[in-house]
């Protein structure tokens, strides 16, 4: 088709242009795009929201910024590592998994540290379940196979408990969102599930009626805050910026407004400490797996 | 005990009935109709949200993504107002529950006979319908709902099965509301109709009514008195009217001719009698005035025995006289009958008719000599037309009619003056009967003659006319 292939010529010559431009401009006083992914392991998603951090972003980094949503922590993982992504926020475990690749940019303050739990929920009607082992053959919720809080966790416990996770539950399935494991739990279609604790007490706090569906049994230890990320390949320029944003944030109008919207105190710089016994976990569960 | 009631009541009774008893099949039909109908909703909805769902939810159950077919059944639950008691189950090809709308009462795993008696019905059905691919609609009266029963299908093989119930609860305000409606048409049809009914009904009834009371009166009043306003026509009742009717004429006609024939009975048993009298009379009455009339040549004999035989013989002669007049008999030599004899008799009437001022109608239609004799018929003529005369008022009207057709000779006779009585009637041809004028012979002759001339007479006095009819053989040329 003629007019598809004008279209697509005069497409790439927009794109070139555009790159070169960018490439001047990145020059001159770096106002390349920032491309920040995110995951479910926040709890907003809504675009509204996804605006007014942005706003704050670009006027911070005087730079465009871009946030991509992807369905699993392994898509914006994949974007991040290859070079797509300039930073992403995901979980502890995944950092863990491509520290090699990796490098800490943030970790949020949640109710003043950057620390969070697993905790197991179930339905409020079910009253007798005291522990994970209570819920053999029943149907559990997971929200993300690379989640520390809402995967990891629940099967290091069995294994901790010598038991094998595989053969353990009747059904298991993954919501792809913590909050669509308290969803899953709430609604009965799984018995059991496992959530981040920042999402469930954000819930209780943002959408009481659909948390008090649910009890929670169990808290984990503390773990690392899910961080924000780079790639070890990016500018240390680029990464101190948006840093330096993120950390400024709580100090700023529109950023406070964000982040009481994300139910956070802040960001701090954060070090590779906080997440030693997720690395502690993760041995156990390969070496039980 | 039914058959007592009188069809006034029974006929609009049983239209009343029809009308009824349609409305209320009618109302049935329709209320099926409408459940039918709701059914068929249910099952084209059912099948709607299978096509919906046919191409998602098997990918989901293929990846095994419980997730994700939970909040595909969940979006499919609202996509009506009714939907809040729409059931969606989805079982896996082991027959479990895969997932379902309502997770807290049916667990995800567990089979479906694990949820009360009427699912375990649904799982049944399912196992029973196994490899066919085609929707179906299941139902058991005792359910709590209706379903559909769809398979899953990814790339022709059936994965799963989709279970959609409806509840019939929910049915019911529609249901009802259909109800209401069809009861109320066919209450204000049977409203409208019931009127209607009564008036067929009766319409219907009413000349068989009539025809009742008619018909109780025969037998206890003489038919021609008993005046019926019947239908007639062609349709059954119409045809039993004039069937009635004509009855009704027979019973009359048959009544008179018994008359008739207990008069002329009579009259013949009367004339026997007279005859046989006469005959004895008139033998020994011949010699006695034979004796006589020697008697008075021969013999010499003063006055006062002149005068006796004379009143003797006076006397004798007034017995003959009186027994000749009883006797009658036809005069075998008298001429043919001519239009002129008729016409003399109205010349002989005259002086009476202008004496009364009667208008007298005469009319003599024979054109030519009649092999019957004249005398007889004069005579009996010159009687019934005289009568006529003295019956009638002043300045009323006679009216005589002779004429022949038909190898019959008719006279007619008829005065306005007043009607013979009933009782009179019965013995009017008797000799001497009470009542009669003259020497009391007139009619009883004229029957007599009548009767020789192998005819007969008849009387009809009713309506201020009293009319004579005498009917005459004509035989061979005499």
């Amino acid at each position: 088709m003629p007019t598809e292939y004008v279209k697509r010529v005069l497409a790439a010559c927009v794109i070139t242009v555009l790159s070169i431009s960018n490439t001047a401009n990145g020059l001159a006083g770096d106002t390349k795009e920032y491309r920040i992914g995110l995951t479910s392991v926040i709890f907003a998603d809504g675009t509204a929201f996804v605006n007014d951090w942005r706003t704050y972003l670009t006027h911070h980094l005087q730079a465009p910024v871009k946030f991509v949503q992807r369905q699993t922590y392994r898509e914006v993982t994949d974007l991040l590592l290859a070079g797509d992504l300039d930073a992403a926020w995901l979980c502890g475990y995944l950092y863990l998994q491509h520290r090699d690749e990796l490098e800490l940019l943030n970790v949020p303050l949640f109710k003043g540290k950057p620390l969070y739990h697993s905790y197991l929920i179930v339905p409020s009607s079910d009253t007798k379940t005291r522990k994970l082992t209570d819920l053999k053959k029943k149907v559990f919720a997971y929200s993300d196979p690379d989640s520390h809080s809402g995967y990891r966790y629940p099967q290091l416990s069995l294994i901790s408990a010598g038991i094998e996770p595989k053969h353990f539950f009747a059904k298991t399935f993954f919501t792809w969102s913590h909050r669509d494991v308290v969803n899953a739990v709430a609604d009965g279609v799984a018995q059991g599930g496992a959530v981040d604790s920042y999402v469930w007490e954000t819930l209780a706090e943002k959408d009481p009626q659909l948390s008090r569906r649910t009890r929670v049994v169990s808290k984990s230890p503390e773990y690392g805050f899910p961080p924000l990320v780079t790639q070890r390949g990016l500018a240390q320029r680029r990464a101190d910026n948006l840093r330096e944003a993120l950390m400024h944030m709580s100090s700023d109008d529109m950023g406070s407004k964000v982040l009481q919207i994300l139910n956070l105190d802040g960001f701090t710089v954060g070090n590779d400490d906080l997440y030693n016994n997720i690395a502690d976990s993760i041995r156990i569960v390969e070496q039980g797996g | 005990m039914l058959d007592d009631i009188s069809y006034r009541v029974k006929v609009p009774f049983t239209l009343t009935l029809v009308i009824l008893i349609t409305a209320c099949v009618v109302t049935l039909a329709l209320t099926w109709r409408a459940y039918e109908e709701l059914r068929e909703d249910a099952f084209h909805n059912a099948v709607e949200i299978g096509s919906v769902l046919s191409n998602s939810l098997p990918n989901a159950m293929l990846h095994d993504d419980l997730w994700g077919a939970y909040r595909l059944v969940q979006a499919a639950k609202g996509w009506q107002g009714e939907a809040s008691s729409r059931l969606l189950v989805v079982l896996d090809k082991d027959d479990l529950i895969y997932v379902s709308n309502r997770p807290s009462e049916l667990a995800v795993t567990t089979p479906l006979r694990s949820h009360g008696a009427e699912l375990a019905r649904v799982e049944v059905e399912v196992l029973r319908l196994t490899g066919n691919l085609d929707p179906r609609s299941y139902e058991h009266k005792n359910d709590q709902r209706l379903y559909v029963i769809l398979p899953m299908l990814s790339d022709g093989v059936a994965i799963g099965t989709l279970i959609v119930g409806y509840d019939r609860s929910l049915f019911w305000p529609r249901f009802t509301s259909i109800v209401e409606k069809v009861v109320v048409s066919a209450l204000v049809v049977t409203v409208l109709l019931l009127p209607l009914g009564w008036f067929l009904g009766n319409r219907v009834v009413s000349p068989l009514g009539q025809l009742t009371k008619c018909m109780s009166m025969v037998g206890h009043e003489r038919p021609a008195e008993i005046v019926c306003n019947l239908r007639l026509g062609n349709d059954e009742i119409g045809r039993l009217g004039v069937s009635f009717q004509k009855m009704l004429v027979e019973l009359e006609e048959k009544e008179q001719l018994e008359i008739n024939m207990l008069a002329s009975e009579r009259l013949a048993a009367v004339g026997r009698l007279v005859a046989g009298v006469a005959h004895e009379i008139n033998n020994p009455l011949g010699g006695m005035l034979n004796a006589l009339n020697t008697f008075r040549h021969y013999s010499q004999t003063d006055d006062l025995g002149r005068e006796t035989f004379s009143l003797i013989e006076r006397g004798l002669q007034q017995i003959r006289d009186t027994v000749s007049a009883l006797l009658v008999e036809a005069n075998p030599r008298s001429h043919s009958l001519s239009p002129k004899d008729i016409d003399d008799i109205r010349t002989l009437l005259l002086p009476d008719v202008n004496r009364k001022s009667i208008r007298l109608v005469w009319k003599n239609e024979i054109a030519e000599n009649i092999p019957l004799p004249s005398t007889p018929i004069r005579q009996l003529l010159i009687n019934l037309s005289l009568n006529a005369v003295q019956a009638s008022y002043e300045k009323g009207m006679v009216q005589c009619s002779v004429d022949s057709k038909n190898d019959i000779l008719s006279m007619r006779v008829e005065n306005e003056g007043p009607e013979i009585p009933k009782d009179r009637m019965m013995h009017l041809f008797e000799p001497f009967a009470d009542g009669a004028t003259g020497n009391g012979l007139g009619l009883w002759v004229t029957y007599q003659l009548v009767h020789l001339l192998d005819g007969n007479i008849t009387v009809n006095s009713k309506n201020g006319k009293t009319k004579f009819k005498v009917e005459l053989p004509i035989g061979e040329a005499m």
